[in-house]
C-alpha cells in the first residue's frame, strides 16, 4: 500500500507555494516519512523555520508549528526546547536562512548541543526574493546579486556544523529522496544537536540563471556530485574532486543542553 | 506576621517582581546597566525549575523568549538601548503573533553604544515605534525600587491579559538605586494568567474574534496544535492576504489596547487641585519634580507634579484635563524633548509647555525645575 502523506498533512492547506520542480517538497516528504517512522506524537512535536520558500514548510504539517523571523528558527526553537525539553523540536529551512542572517544562532545552537534537529535545505540560493546569491553559492556562479559571476568564497554547511558543535551530522540530496527519511531518522534519534544538509535545487532563480536547461538536469547534477561516505573511502583524491560527500558525516556522543540544564536545577535546589 | 522587607536594588527588584508574577523563563544578553536582572534570575529560577539561557545576543533572547511563551511560560528578557534595537523586529513579531512577553528595558545614554552607565530617559519613542509597522505599545515607566518591582508585576499581568509585548523602562538611577522595598504577600498582589481556550482542540483558532480583541491562548505541547507566524494571519493562525481581513486583524491588534487605556494607564496626580505651573515628570526625574513643587509651594507658588506611570499608552486625556486648568506645563526629561512633544500634542495650545532636556548623563535635579517653575509661573 502506498504510504498515506494525507494523515500528516493540515487539511486545506495545500497546495503550497512551491515552485514547479523544486526540491523543497521532497524534503517535505521524507520528514513525514520519518516522522511515521518515529512515531512522534502530534502534539508532543514542534516544527520551527525561519523564512524563505523552505520556511514555509511547517505551516503545511499538521503539529505544533512555527513560521517566525528571517534566520530566528534556532534561538526561537530553543525557547521552546529549553521551556518544555520533553518535547520534539525539528527546525526547517533554507541555506540562506540558516547560513546568513541566522549563521550566529546556528553555530551557537551547535555548540550547545541542544537536543533538535535542523533540516537544511540548501538549494544554493536565496529563493524567495528571487535568486540572490547565498553564502552557499558557488564561487563564480550567476545570481540576481552576481551577474558578473560570484566573487563570494561559499560555506559548506556539514562542515560548519561540525566546527561548530554539532554531534551529528548528515548530508542528503534531493535526487536520493528515499535517503531523506533515513537520516532525519537517525538525527531525530541521536541526543543532542543535529544537522541534516539536503542539497537542494532551485530550478526557478539558480537553474536558468546557470545554464541548467530542465529540472532533470539538475537532479542529475545533484546525483553526479554526490558520493556515499562509504564508498569514498575507497576512492582517490582525483576522483574525489567536485564530489559532495552524502549519509552521516559526522557523530559524536556528548551531553546536551536541556539534560545539563536539568543538572542545574538539581544544584539550585539543593 | 512582619513583611519581608529588603535593601534592594532596582535591577534586583524588577527581577523579584518577576518572580512573584510567575515567571518561569529567561533569554537575555547582558549589557549595562541591565545586568543585575539577568544575574539574579540566573539564580532563581532553576531554584523553582524554572529556566535561565543566556543567549549569543539581543536577537536570540528575544526569539527564545517567545518560543518559550508559545509553550506557556511565563517568560522575561531584560536589556538596555542597544539591546532594545537589536530586538526590535522581534518584538514586532510578538505583537503580530500576539504572544506574551516582558522586556525590562534600562534606559542609558544613546543613541548607539552612548553611555553604557549614564541614566537617560530617551528610550521611550523606541518603545513605540521602535518596530515596524502598525502594532500596540505598552510601557510602563517606575520611578523608585518599590516601584520597579511592583510595576514588573504589572507587566507580566498585561502581557497575559492583552497578549502582548510589555516593557518596563527604568532609566538607569532606578535601575542602579538601593531603596528599602517591602514584598508583597503571595497573593497580595494580582496575578493574572493567560485564557485557557475552552473549545476543544479541533475548534481551537489562535485568533478567534469570537472570544473578543483578545482570544484565548493555548500552549505548544498540550492538547492543542496551532500554527503561528509573522504574516498577517487570519484567525486560524494561517497566512492571508486577503485585504478586509487584514484591514479588520491589525485594526484589533492596535484595538486591544486602545481601547482598554483606562485599565492600562496608570498616573500619580500631586498638588494639582490648584496648580497653576505643573510639571509633568517621569522616572527619577519625577523625584527631582517633587522635591522643586514642595519647594515651589513654600514659595507661595501653585505648583503641582503629574508623575506618568504608563508612558505608552501616553496619558492624553490626563494631559489634556491639566492643560485645559494650568497656565504652563513644565517637562523635564533626560533627552531632548521625546515626552515634550507628546505633552504639546495632547495640551493643543492650551497651555504653554517647555522642557528641561539634559542629555549629558547628569540627573535633572531639583534646583533646576524649580528655577524653570518660577521662570514661568
Ligand atoms: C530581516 C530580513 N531580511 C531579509 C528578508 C528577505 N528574505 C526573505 S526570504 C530570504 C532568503 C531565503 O533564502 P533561503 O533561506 O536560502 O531559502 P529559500 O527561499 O531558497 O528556500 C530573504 C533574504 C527578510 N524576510 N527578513
Amino acid at each position: 500500500m502506498s504510504f498515506d502523506y494525507d494523515k500528516y498533512i493540515r487539511p486545506g492547506k495545500l497546495p503550497h507555494i512551491w515552485c514547479p520542480g523544486c526540491g523543497h517538497g521532497i524534503v517535505m516528504k521524507g520528514l513525514i516519512r520519518a516522522i511515521d517512522t518515529l512515531g512522534l506524537e502530534k502534539n508532543n512535536t514542534a516544527i520551527v523555520s525561519g523564512i524563505g520558500c523552505a520556511s514555509r514548510l511547517p505551516g503545511y504539517l499538521d503539529f505544533c508549528t512555527l513560521h517566525t523571523a528571517h534566520g530566528r528558527a534556532a534561538a526561537f526553537a530553543t525557547g521552546v526546547k529549553m521551556a518544555k525539553p520533553e518535547m520534539n523540536v525539528i527546525l526547517v529551512g533554507g541555506d540562506g536562512d540558516g547560513t546568513a542572517i541566522g549563521g550566529n544562532h546556528f553555530i551557537h545552537a551547535c555548540r550547545r548541543n541542544i537536543d533538535m534537529t535542523y533540516i537544511i535545505m540548501n538549494n544554493n540560493i536565496y529563493g524567495m526574493t528571487g535568486g540572490q546569491f547565498s553564502p552557499c553559492t558557488p564561487t563564480g556562479a550567476k545570481a540576481s546579486t552576481t551577474v558578473y559571476g560570484n566573487p563570494d568564497p561559499a560555506f559548506d554547511v556539514a562542515k560548519l556544523a561540525i566546527g561548530a558543535g554539532a554531534t551529528f551530522v548528515a548530508r542528503g540530496t534531493a535526487y536520493h529522496a528515499t535517503q531523506i527519511d533515513k537520516l532525519i531518522v537517525e538525527a531525530v534519534q541521536h541526543k543532542g544537536f543535529s544537522v541534516v544538509e539536503i542539497l537542494d535545487d532551485c530550478p526557478t532563480t539558480y537553474g536558468r540563471r546557470n545554464k541548467f536547461k530542465s529540472v532533470i538536469e539538475m537532479m542529475n547534477r545533484l546525483k553526479d556530485v554526490a558520493v556515499p561516505v562509504k564508498a569514498a573511502e575507497k576512492m582517490t583524491a582525483e576522483q574525489l574532486e567536485g564530489k559532495i560527500l552524502t549519509g552521516v558525516l559526522y557523530k559524536e556522543e556528548r551531553p546536551n543542553y536541556t539534560d545539563e540544564y536539568a543538572k542545574v536545577i538539581e544544584r539550585a535546589k539543593k | 506576621m512582619a513583611k519581608k522587607v529588603a535593601f534592594l536594588q532596582g535591577n534586583e527588584a524588577a527581577a523579584q517582581g518577576a518572580l512573584y508574577a510567575g515567571c518561569t523563563f529567561f533569554g537575555g544578553y547582558p549589557i549595562t546597566p541591565s545586568t543585575e536582572v539577568a544575574e539574579v534570575l540566573s539564580i532563581e529560577l532553576p531554584k523553582i525549575g524554572g529556566k535561565f539561557i543566556q543567549m549569543e545576543d539581543e536577537i536570540g533572547a528575544m526569539a527564545s523568549v517567545i518560543g518559550a511563551s508559545l509553550t506557556g511560560a511565563k517568560v522575561l528578557t531584560a536589556t538596555s538601548g542597544p539591546g532594545l534595537s537589536l530586538k526590535q523586529e522581534l518584538i514586532g513579531y510578538a505583537c503580530i503573533a500576539e504572544t506574551p512577553v516582558v522586556i525590562v528595558n534600562v534606559m542609558r545614554g544613546g543613541p548607539s553604544t552612548g553611555m553604557p552607565t549614564g541614566p537617560s530617559q530617551s528610550d521611550v519613542m523606541c518603545a513605540k515605534w521602535g518596530t515596524h509597522g502598525d502594532h500596540p505599545a505598552i510601557c510602563l515607566v517606575p520611578a523608585s525600587v518599590q516601584e520597579l518591582f511592583e510595576e514588573t508585576v504589572r507587566a507580566f499581568n498585561l502581557a497575559e491579559k492583552y497578549r502582548t509585548p510589555v516593557m518596563v523602562m527604568p532609566d538607569e538611577i532606578v535601575a542602579h538605586m538601593r531603596e528599602r522595598i517591602v514584598f508583597p504577600e503571595p497573593g497580595e498582589m494580582e496575578v493574572i494568567n493567560r485564557t485557557a481556550p475552552s473549545v476543544s482542540p479541533a475548534e481551537y483558532k489562535p485568533y478567534d474574534t469570537k472570544f473578543g480583541d483578545v482570544p484565548p491562548l493555548a500552549a505548544f505541547g498540550s492538547d492543542y496544535r496551532f500554527h503561528v507566524t509573522g504574516l498577517n494571519k487570519a484567525e486560524d493562525g494561517f497566512p492571508t492576504t486577503k485585504a478586509a481581513l487584514v484591514q479588520a486583524e491589525e485594526e484589533r491588534q492596535v484595538r486591544k489596547v486602545e481601547a482598554n487605556v483606562d485599565d492600562i494607564v496608570t498616573f500619580e496626580e500631586y498638588e494639582l487641585a490648584d496648580a497653576e505651573v505643573v510639571v509633568v515628570a517621569y522616572g527619577s526625574t519625577s523625584r527631582s519634580a517633587r522635591f522643586a513643587v514642595n519647594e515651589a509651594r513654600k514659595q507661595g507658588i501653585k505648583a503641582g507634579l503629574f508623575r506618568i506611570k504608563t508612558f505608552w499608552p501616553f496619558p492624553d486625556k490626563q494631559i489634556a484635563a491639566i492643560a485645559g486648568k494650568a497656565k504652563a506645563i513644565i517637562t523635564p526629561e533626560m533627552n531632548l524633548g521625546m515626552c515634550t512633544q507628546e505633552v504639546q500634542r495632547c495640551a493643543q495650545g492650551k497651555a504653554s509647555v517647555s522642557g528641561i532636556f539634559r542629555v549629558d548623563g547628569e540627573p535633572i535635579n531639583p534646583g533646576q525645575i524649580l528655577e524653570k517653575i518660577k521662570e514661568v509661573k
